[in-house]
């Protein structure tokens, strides 16, 4: 085995690094830690937050890449170890070799049979034209029709196993916080949920494919969640990447006034000007471009994927920073009104430290909002970018590479629908999580809101 | 008033030829000519020749800014920036890469695109309007809460599942219109009424939820109080009182939105076959017509522009404490 780090998954990293330390710096603070109090006081705010980690979770985990040692060929010098080209990572470990059952092409979700006809040869050498059997689903049946009671059999048993790791996992959460006030039990339940799912989804998925497969005979689950990882780095890493330029400009504008504002202004009423989408689609074909020409700087396929992925992340923040920095200009304006700048003013502190030390502390709720507000539009424009032919890199799994190839089958008859289903699936969830959840933030944070919201 | 038409209209020049010059660097500087030739061409039968003479066909073998071999001022023009990118501001679009011109195309499918997005902006908003109202009024119940959250689960399906499964029902299930397509001579509406029902539809989330929140922060006014302490009833006081003032952040709202109804959309135009801007633009990316894209940005930021002027204007007129000078 040999660890093969993207830059992606290098940065991913690095930016959870610098969140828990933003976090812990934050609780410091008897405001903020105020404010989250209030959103994880709801039974909305636990469940949420506990989804969004989870997501988090699995793409942290498939962000951890190796490639495995080939089997050493006869012949060979014995020395010398050669890797695989397929990249793994340790998700599709926890999978259970999910990802290496293929199939010749689509089947439907827990079927036997291929879903289209092929020609096959019976015993004595005639041709015929039936529904191939699948290799890796059923092959431990002795008669099709025992499929559902099988199903039903394998789920009762992969459920049992899943409330014993709910179980395990939960009691200790239980022990440590039965006393807390806030409302462990929602988290708890959720986690509960997603244990029994993945558990029964790992263990069918060993006999059957549970959402069936695509036109490539992938399994469709499989793609559904390795497209988590596309789907939560694109929408941390392209704000992480867009925060220091926004919020840097507009502190500044708003602060130093004069003609620094002229030029931020006129920086982003340009930019903002420009079709979004417009200018996503010019310059990732650009940067497109630039890759073809330069192959020689990738040894994987799936660096080069990871490229034009962080390309897209790197251009997504440079188009989407406007709107914040025109928010954190016209707060800084007035908080630079406010007496205790003034006053550090009369004392003769440097710009800098009124910079550092009285104003960027009072726009990071604002930063915070957006953070949690950009994420779900992110990962929907995702899906619409790859859709258009300008997204994720055709090789690398995503929701909207999988929309994509799909949807050209619903003229079909009868109808592949898992595909989109997947999904469709796995992308609400993450979003409408988020959305909730940046409600919660936003309703907590914003001094302004006063209209309670969702929180049930 | 018409001053300061005039003065932002000044103040529009320099952001378009910031945007000029973007696009520009995007499209030249970034990537020589050759580089677009090369991909272009297609990577296999790239030879110094060919790329010479695709250069030479699409206008692309002048140098960039400055042409030393030309005499006067036609060591200015014929350079790949003024034929390329000052003539945009003279709408003169030029070709596309396949050979056609832009302008004659832009203007004739701009029509097709306004006939959806038109329909899709009016009764979006009004159907947003009316839905706010009715979950304003039930307010503070557990009605109300439910319908935030349905909004939010609204805003979180893509936009793909609403085309996609509109076109699945409406037309392939119930078999009421055609999937896809466009006429403009016969029965146009039969084309138009789902794409325009798919756009109302997709919209409603993310618009009903503002809505709301705009007619609840109306709600909490002062003049709102004195209405229910005179005895006015709440039916009279959500049309009479607070529906008039709300109207007023939501059209200065969405004005800077009609001018680039032009443009169309990307994602309904391709879904619904309709020859409108939208579909112009993907099909461009998709064969990696860079002319078009160039010419595209540039309409769109004009669009944009005019749409944030007319959005100052539509202030005045429906705030006559404000005064623009």
């Amino acid at each position: 085995m040999k660890p093969l780090i993207l830059w992606s998954d290098m940065l991913i990293y690095l930016l959870v690094f610098a969140l828990c330390i933003f976090f812990l710096r934050l609780r410091r603070d008897p405001q903020t830690r105020e404010h989250w109090r209030q959103v994880l006081s709801t039974r909305l705010g636990m469940v949420t937050m506990t989804i969004i980690l989870v997501y988090v979770g699995v793409a942290l985990l498939d962000s951890l890449h190796f490639r495995r040692a080939l089997e050493p060929v006869a012949g060979s010098p014995s020395g010398e170890v050669f890797y695989n080209n397929k990249v793994t990572s340790v998700l599709d470990l926890m999978l259970g070799g999910m990802g290496d059952r293929f199939e010749r092409t689509y089947s439907a979700p827990f079927a036997l049979d291929s879903f289209e006809k092929q020609d096959m040869k019976d015993d004595v050498g005639h041709t015929y034209r039936d529904f191939p059997p699948l290799e890796h689903a059923g092959g431990h049946l002795s008669h099709p029709g025992e499929r559902w009671g099988d199903v039903l059999t394998r789920s009762a048993t992969a459920l049992l196993w899943g409330v014993l790791f709910s179980v395990l996992l939960i009691a200790p959460q239980w022990l440590l916080l039965r006393r807390s006030p806030f409302p462990w039990h929602a988290s708890w339940m959720t986690q509960a949920v997603v244990i029994c799912l993945s558990v029964w989804l790992v263990n069918i998925s060993r006999y059957y494919h549970v959402l069936g497969t695509d036109l490539g005979g992938a399994d469709v689950a499989y793609q559904s969640i390795k497209g988590i990882r596309t789907g939560v780095l694109l929408g941390t890493l392209a704000t992480l990447i867009m925060l220091p330029i926004a919020v840097s400009l507009g502190v500044m504008a708003g602060y130093f006034k004069g003609w620094v504002d002229d030029v931020v202004q006129y920086l982003y009423t340009t930019l903002s000007s420009i079709p979004g989408i417009l200018l996503i689609a010019a310059s990732v074909l650009l940067f497109q471009v630039y890759i073809d020409l330069n192959p020689d700087f990738f040894t994987v396929g799936l660096e080069k994927a990871d490229a034009r992925f962080l390309a897209l992340c790197f251009i997504l923040g440079v188009t989407s920073w406007s709107s914040l920095c025109r928010l954190i200009r016209a707060e800084t304006l007035k908080i630079s009104q406010l007496g205790y700048v003034q006053a550090a003013h009369a004392f003769g502190v440097s710009h800098q430290r009124i910079l550092v030390r009285h104003i960027l502390p009072n726009v990071t709720h604002i930063i915070l909002i957006t953070f949690v507000l950009d994420f779900s539009a992110l990962v929907l424009a995702e899906a619409v970018l790859s859709y258009i032919g300008v997204g994720i890199d055709p090789s690398m799994a995503s929701w909207g590479n999988m929309i994509n190839g799909a949807r050209s089958e619903l003229s079909r008859e009868p109808i592949v629908w898992w595909t989109l289903s997947g999904a469709f699936f796995f992308m609400f969830v993450l979003v409408l999580a988020a959305n909730l959840f940046s409600d919660l933030v936003r309703d907590a944070f914003d001094p302004r809101s006063t209209t309670a919201s969702v929180a049930a | 008033m018409f001053a300061y038409i005039i003065r932002r209209l000044i103040y529009a020049i320099p952001i378009l030829i910031g945007v000029n010059l973007l696009t520009f660097m995007l499209f030249f500087v970034v990537n020589s000519p050759d580089d677009m030739a090369v991909s272009q061409l297609g990577q296999k039968y790239v030879t110094p020749a060919a790329i010479e003479a695709w250069k030479h066909k699409n206008g692309y073998d002048l140098p960039l800014f400055y042409n030393a071999q030309e005499q006067g001022s036609h060591t200015v023009t014929e350079t790949i920036f003024f034929t390329k990118s000052v003539k945009l501001f003279a709408f003169d679009f030029g070709r596309s890469e396949s050979g056609r011109d832009i302008t004659t195309d832009v203007s004739t499918r701009m029509w097709p695109s306004l006939a959806v997005a038109l329909p899709t902006f009016v009764v979006g908003i009004w159907v947003n309007i009316c839905v706010a109202l009715m979950v304003v009024m039930f307010h503070a119940t557990r009605l109300d809460r439910w319908a935030v959250f349905v909004f939010v689960a609204l805003m979180s399906i893509s936009y793909l599942f609403y085309i996609i499964g509109g076109q699945y029902l409406v037309a392939k299930t119930w078999k009421l219109v055609p999937i896809s397509g466009f006429n403009g001579d016969i029965q146009p509406w039969k084309f138009l009424l789902l794409p325009v029902l798919v756009g109302v539809i997709a919209g409603i989330g993310s618009g009903a939820r503002w809505y709301r929140t705009l007619f609840l922060e109306e709600s909490n006014q002062d003049y709102v109080r004195t209405a229910r302490a005179k005895g006015a009833s709440e039916i009279r006081i959500l049309f009479r009182h607070i529906l008039p003032n709300a109207l007023i952040p939501i059209l200065t709202g969405v004005v800077v939105v009609i001018p680039t109804l032009f443009m169309g959309g990307l994602l309904i135009e391709s879904f619904f076959g309709i020859p409108g801007l939208g579909s112009y633009m993907l099909d461009a990316i998709n064969s990696q017509d860079f002319a078009i894209v160039r010419a595209m940005v540039f309409i769109g930021s004009i669009l944009y522009i005019i749409g944030l002027i007319l959005t100052d204007i539509s202030y005045t007129w429906a705030d006559p404490r404000l005064r623009l000078d």
